[in-house]
């Protein structure tokens, strides 16, 4: 399978004046999960609406299987959509809705049934056939939408933040359900959210958007651990950045020196030179805190408490550093501090990563 | 204090009932009365009227009712009213016309003759009959005759001779144009409406707007202002002609499609709003969700769009339906003598020949014919999804 079941070539949008895509290129494997994650008016939801036929290509263009589908109508991509408003019909019954795609391609009418009757089996909703949407709960709702979108086996999966509208708990099973289609089903799925922890539980990649390009697209430890840039590594997970200048670059570990003249070991993107600026990107989860001055570490900074608050399953450290306020996780049995105490922040080399600034 | 309450809301309400009980339902009352009273007979012949009811019709009435038939003649000063008797009787039973002369004279000579002695008709059963058939102050005759129909000899009802009346031609013709308009009205308005209702910012208000207009413009002016266009020297024409495109005018107006054309456009707003006011309600994105899942747009607008639309639809079509029957003046200016609406009956019979009953009688089927497309549209205007 050498070419890419989907591909944007140079895919961009304009409305009017406005670029809400720029240039963009992505290939997605068939079978593959794909999460694109952004903030509001990053370009995402446009890039699904421009693959699903809903919006055109303003130039550029998107090949499925080989082919170029820039023209070709939304009702012949055999694309399924799963909206965040459901979208279902209100005049028809749970089983209409689903049967309704399998009536447009004009099934004979006992396999539709049956069809039918399975697609809504695999969410669990059997028994609710006959009602109507509006007798339905949020998360009933959207599994019938799901149900609808994957009667017809269709050859994507389109999700535009479906699980926006549920509540907390709600959103954390449809997470993990959806995640069990996909690789029972072996279905090709294209998400949508703006939600980091949904993209990370159910996604084999991640495309962060930014202003209409895609900042980094890769795995979600990828992502988390090695950000491509500053904006991948602030808007996913809480991070600390640290300003410094590379010293030297060996083996892709990275030598920087501090504001202060600490000098600490992480690695880093690719292409940092001596001499430029750098931004260490320090995870608080990544941090150990010390009382007083270090043993042995990789790297260690110093310190003093500003605050320490319990959160349950982790408790949240605030430090007063030369470098700004720096916030670190530490477990649950971890002691806690009192504060102005001075400490010493440890980090492993592995756990730093430098990017440009 | 709830007292003082309940009075307070009554005194607030108040005025409305007035007005409601003087001019909706006493007028309404008076047309309904109008049009089964008849009190030629039963005036004049006010003490047979009263006896005559327990005659069981075999034979001649008891000498109790000839008695008071008697009184009643010599008690009538007004010769014109009893003119009206004579006339009345006489097309139920021929030959009453000599006999009420005769009778009416030798009565006033001697009030308590035998009234077998002055003819003997008075021994025959059909022409007692014929008194007590006609005495009644109230008759169905209006009615039947608003619908062609009358009651013969016999008392059944069948129908007019052909040609003596045309109020059933008019009655069917009123509802053939009134579905003409509606179906025009709904060709035009459903596209309208789901443009408006798709459109957003200036656009949708210039749309609507449009469809006010109308609204906010006096009946009269807009008939007058098709009347400027269709006519054969109008814009239409003249335009036509001066393009070469037509050589004489085209008959536009004082026609069927002038009355259509005109009341098109004064109804189209009653059947726009309804269905733009459904739409809205319509999640957008359901036409996009039924095309990702297959549907070709017309398809999808026959199964999604069409059926939500639906309630929108029946409430727009029998409010122009409705509307459009009592329809009077576009007809009267823009349409032909064959293009006139029951309404310019009622107006004939009401300012034309001050027949208020026959007037009456037609407005009361206009009323029952609109009561019953009411009950229609009650019934399918309702939520289809929650009717369910």
């Amino acid at each position: 399978m050498s070419e890419p079941f989907i591909r944007f070539r140079d895919a961009t949008k304009d409305y009017g004046a406005v670029r809400v895509v720029e240039s963009l290129n992505l290939d997605i494997a068939r079978g593959e999960f794909v999460s694109l994650l952004g903030p509001s008016g990053s370009g995402k939801t446009t890039l699904l609406m421009m693959l699903a036929g809903f919006e055109s290509v303003s130039a550029g263009s998107i090949l499925l299987d080989g082919r170029e589908i820039n023209t070709l109508p939304t009702y012949k991509r055999n694309m399924g959509v799963v909206f965040q408003n459901y979208a279902l019909f209100p005049h028809m019954t749970v089983a209409k809705n689903v049967a309704f795609p399998l009536d447009m391609r004009r099934e004979p009418k006992a396999a539709t049934a049956e069809r039918v009757r399975k697609a809504l089996d695999m969410v669990q909703l059997g028994h609710l056939a006959d009602r109507l949407p509006s007798q339905l709960s949020g998360g009933q709702q959207q599994r019938v939408a799901l149900a609808r979108a994957l009667v017809f086996e269709p050859r994507v999966v389109l999700m535009d933040e479906p699980l926006g509208a549920l509540d907390k708990q709600l959103r954390e099973q449809m997470q993990l359900d959806i995640r069990d289609l996909h690789r029972r089903l072996g279905l090709t799925i294209i998400f949508v959210t703006h939600d980091q922890d949904e993209a990370l539980t159910m996604s084999d990649r991640i495309a962060v958007f930014n202003q209409g390009k895609i900042q980094q697209c890769a795995s979600p430890r990828q992502v988390y651990d090695h950000p491509a840039n500053r904006f991948v590594a602030e808007f996913i997970g809480e991070t600390n950045l640290l300003e410094g200048q590379v010293q030297a670059v060996t083996d892709g570990q990275v030598t920087l020196a501090l504001k202060d003249g600490t000098s600490v070991r992480a690695q880093g993107v690719a292409g940092l030179r001596a001499g430029e600026a750098g931004l260490l990107s320090l995870r608080p989860e990544r941090i150990e805190i010390q009382e007083g001055t270090a043993a042995e570490a990789d790297n260690s900074l110093a310190g003093e408490i500003v605050d320490s608050i319990y959160q349950g399953d982790h408790v949240r450290v605030v430090i007063a550093t030369a470098f700004g306020e720096i916030i670190a996780r530490t477990g649950r049995k971890a002691r806690e501090w009192p504060e102005r105490a001075r400490v010493a922040l440890t980090f492993r080399a592995a756990d730093g990563w430098v990017i440009a600034p | 204090m709830i007292r003082g309450r309940s009075l307070r809301a009554f005194a607030l309400v108040a005025p409305l009932m007035a007005y409601l009980a003087l001019f909706f339902i006493w007028p309404l009352l008076t047309v309904i009365t109008q049009s089964v009273s008849d009190p030629s007979v039963s005036r004049v012949l006010t003490r047979t009227a009263a006896e005559i009811g327990a005659w069981d019709g075999t034979g001649v009435p008891s000498a109790q009712v000839q008695a008071a038939f008697r009184a009643d003649i010599v008690a009538n000063t007004d010769d014109m009213a009893m003119g009206d008797v004579t006339r009345r009787l006489n097309s139920s039973k021929s030959g009453f016309r000599s006999l009420m002369g005769k009778t009416v004279t030798a009565v006033r000579e001697n009030p308590d003759i035998d009234l077998a002695s002055i003819d003997d008709r008075w021994t025959q059963t059909e022409f007692w009959a014929a008194i007590q058939a006609n005495v009644s102050a109230y008759t169905d005759a209006y009615l039947l005759a608003a619908l062609d129909l009358e009651r013969d000899k016999t008392g059944a009802i069948a129908a007019m001779p052909e040609g003596t009346s045309a109020n059933a031609t008019i009655l069917v013709r009123t509802l053939w144009i009134s579905a003409l308009v509606t179906l025009c009205c709904l060709l035009v308005g459903l596209p309208y409406a789901m443009i408006a209702a798709t459109v957003t910012g200036w656009k949708r208000a210039v749309l609507l707007g449009a469809v006010l207009l109308p609204l906010w413009t006096s009946l009269l002016v807009r008939t007058a202002a098709w009347m400027i266009i269709l006519q054969d020297n109008g814009i239409i024409n003249q335009t036509l002609m001066a393009l070469g495109i037509i050589d004489h005018p085209l008959a536009l107006i004082y026609n069927r499609l002038g009355v259509v054309l005109a009341m098109t456009h004064v109804l189209l707003p009653f059947m726009v709003l309804p269905i733009y006011t459904v739409l809205l309600t319509v999640p957008r994105n359901l036409m996009t969700a039924a095309a990702s899942l297959g549907a070709h747009p017309v398809r999808a607008f026959l199964r999604v769009l069409l059926p939500l639309s639906f309630r929108g639809i029946v409430s727009g079509t029998l409010l122009v339906f409705m509307a459009a029957i009592g329809y009077y003046i576009t007809p009267a200016l823009l349409g032909g003598a064959s293009d006139q609406m029951l309404s310019s009956v009622i107006a004939f019979y009401a300012t034309g020949s001050a027949n208020w009953s026959m007037a009456a009688a037609i407005g009361l089927v206009l009323l029952v014919l609109t009561l019953l497309l009411y009950a229609v549209y009650n019934r399918l205007s309702r939520d289809p999804v929650q009717a369910r």
